[in-house]
């Protein structure tokens, strides 16, 4: 199944699976795709998250302390699949894990589980040969990072060997919060689409409806991750899957006309 | 596993492509790094062949530093244990107390000739962050140290000479508040400002190219002990040993003797105090290839590619992986990798320091306890060179408090 944004912007939601259980992890997932998420990245935790800020550090460390583990993930992403099959669902993780688990039999697996795509966030092409073989083998399609900093030569080769869509990050830095989305984003957006027709999403700081309505003027989807964790931090496990649909309703997202 | 996924070793040290060294090593970093670690890359190529960059250096590692450092003969100690002959390479008496000064001049340097004003570093032991502080203070540049809270609480000392150099020390309190998470941290710091700012890294570790500039700052140790010992002895060492954290002094010491086949290399990685995962760092023992902080080397880590705790009582080795290039060089077998325990370590520590009058800093005092053992089953005419990386000032704490000294 193709990854496809019905709305515009298209939305997609970051959780760090297992925190703070895989059922509540099940739930919160079911319920954003319901009020509107187009997209689940289901997030792999890792002892060092180096790219990310102090919120998705807090839920990675919970969700290792209840002993979530890859396979735990691969058998959360076949439930949710199972449960909303039209739901674009990626797996993002650092590399690590996937390497232990074997990249083989990581590919084989996410792709029978039904996931439609990867993002490993310490990848770059350069790196990514087998990557890609494995991921074309088995049908997942690797969504690369575009960075403020990347020159062209890198973006086109981003958005030559990404499938599904190309994640634009909207500024310098880890993930968490920010009060304004910068000139960088908007200006990354348009240098990448001069390499690729696929859809992109804009990520990073991204938190609030202003955002999303500011995102959707110039990119096709926009990413909200630790805005999202940091409520399920302040939910407990039983209420959190309410509070996750209600700040998604209240993004205001608009159904995309059925083009293309 | 590696293989699986990676290049295949062609030879088994040198870089089978720029950055590789045989099937480790590689660029594994947030797309944002991408660009500065490009650029890095070509500044550096240029910083090498640039003859006004290298006398500069060369001055300042001979006039500031102390280069060159004495090969010392430990004739009381050699004659105690009754094998081999041990000579100390001094690295321990140039300025900061470490040999990591060597290596934070020189990408000083190339930050002044960038126009970076601003550095970050991380520290385990604290002797980078005090050697970085100090070459920040000389240079004029503003300077930012990570350092974990487990850390700052064991090198108290180092912490408030970076400070009074006129660094920022911050601390750092996440996964096991050691140089592993000090190195996260640096790096989010980096990300975040990688316009402006120089990460100025400590060891032989992390994306390419910071391992070969690393080991490239610090060959001087190797080129050096060649030309005293053949000067002293008139032939080469049995062995060079080293101790081995994320692997600086190590491949420093290692680097110009790789082609003397008949020189064995001895790299030693702190045994901790026990040999479960976590209760040590000898990644080659309990370690597996993964991918750590931006390279692909041993890494000691659980089943699940969790990375692991690591225990040691030296803070500079207390570290999950190791260099690439020592991960090359363990493959092919170019150089031998121990472990000492802790125990051992502070014994050596005592030894020394009784022996010959040298305080070795806890790290150095690795390589000491491994040539304790290993020169008494060695003929008289065999040769130990043991690079003593750094002095003990900075451990007075520890050793106070493990040795049970009078008075602490």
């Amino acid at each position: 199944m193709a990854i496809q944004f019905r709305h515009k912007p298209g939305l997609v939601v970051y959780l760090t699976a297992g925190d703070p259980s895989l059922d509540a992890t099940r739930a919160i997932a079911l319920g954003a795709i319901d009020a509107g998420a187009d997209v689940i990245e289901l997030g792999v935790p890792f002892s060092d998250p180096l790219a990310d800020g102090p919120v998705i550090q807090r839920a990675s460390e919970r969700a290792l302390a209840r002993g979530t583990r890859l396979k735990d993930v691969i058998a959360l992403a076949r439930e949710i699949r199972a449960a909303r099959p039209e739901a674009g669902l990626v797996i993002f993780s650092y590399f690590n894990p996937i390497l232990r688990y074997g990249l083989v039999r990581f590919a084989d697996d996410a792709a029978a589980a039904g996931a439609d795509g990867v993002l490993i966030t310490d990848i770059v092409v350069e790196e990514a040969q087998q990557y890609l073989a494995e991921m074309d083998r088995v049908g997942l399609a690797p969504i690369f990072l575009a960075a403020p900093t990347s020159p062209d030569e890198r973006l086109e080769a981003i958005a030559t060997h990404s499938r599904g869509f190309v994640y634009a990050i909207s500024r310098t830095g880890i993930t968490g919060k920010q009060l304004n989305l910068t000139d960088d984003a908007a200006a990354l957006v348009a240098r990448i689409r001069r390499w690729t027709r696929l859809p992109v999403a804009v990520g990073f700081g991204i938190s609030n409806a202003e955002h999303v309505a500011q995102v959707g003027e110039f990119a096709d989807a926009a990413v909200i991750g630790s805005a999202i964790v940091d409520l399920i931090e302040r939910s407990t496990p039983e209420t959190s899957p309410g509070a996750v649909v209600r700040f998604i309703k209240g993004l205001q997202l608009q159904p995309a006309a059925l083009a293309r | 596993m590696a293989s699986v996924i990676l290049p295949s070793a062609t030879s088994d040290t040198s870089e089978s492509q720029p950055g590789r060294f045989g099937i480790y090593g590689g660029r594994y970093v947030p797309e944002t790094l991408m660009a500065a670690l490009v650029e890095l890359e070509h500044e550096y190529a240029a910083a090498k062949v640039d003859a006004a960059f290298q006398a500069e250096l060369a001055l300042l590692l001979k006039d500031y530093a102390g280069r060159p450092t004495p090969l010392y003969f430990a004739k009381r100690l050699t004659t105690q244990l009754g094998g081999a002959k041990i000579y100390l390479k001094r690295e321990d008496l140039l300025h900061t107390g470490a040999h990591k000064i060597n290596n934070a001049l020189g990408q000083a340097l190339l930050a002044q000739r960038m126009g970076k004003k601003r550095i970050i570093a991380e520290t385990g032991a604290g002797q980078h962050g005090v050697a970085t502080a100090t070459v920040c203070a000389l240079l004029g540049m503003e300077c930012v140290v990570y350092m974990g809270e487990v850390d700052m609480a064991r090198q108290e000392l180092n912490v408030l000479r970076m400070r009074l150099l006129g660094a920022e020390v911050r601390a750092v309190s996440s996964g096991s508040k050691t140089l592993k998470d000090a190195i996260s941290e640096a790096m989010r710091d980096w990300v975040t400002n990688v316009r402006t700012t120089y990460y100025l890294l400590g060891s032989a570790l992390g994306a390419h190219p910071y391992p070969t500039m690393v080991r490239d700052f610090h060959r001087c140790i190797s080129r050096e002990m060649k030309e005293q010992i053949l000067q002293k002895e008139g032939r080469l060492p049995t062995a060079v040993i080293a101790c081995v954290g994320g692997g600086s002094n190590a491949i420093g010491a290692f680097y110009e003797f790789i082609p003397d086949r008949q020189v064995r290399l001895i790299g030693v990685e702190a045994g901790g105090r026990g040999t479960a995962l976590g209760e040590h760092a000898a990644r080659f023992r309990g370690g597996a290839p993964g991918v750590l902080q931006g390279t692909f080397s041993y890494v000691l880590q659980d089943d699940d590619g969790q990375i692991a705790a690591t225990h040691s009582v030296s803070a500079g080795l207390d570290y999950a992986s190791i260099g690439p290039e020592h991960a090359a060089l363990h493959d092919s077998g170019r150089a031998e990798y121990v472990s000492q325990d802790d125990t051992a370590t502070l014994d050596a520590v005592v030894r020394l320091a009784r022996t010959e009058g040298i305080l070795p800093a806890l790290e150095s005092a690795h390589a000491v306890a491994e040539a304790l053992r290993i020169a008494p089953m060695m003929p008289p005419h065999d040769i130990l060179v043991v690079n003593l990386s750094g002095r003990g000032d900075k451990d007075m704490g520890i050793l106070a408090r493990e040795l049970q000294l009078p008075g602490a």
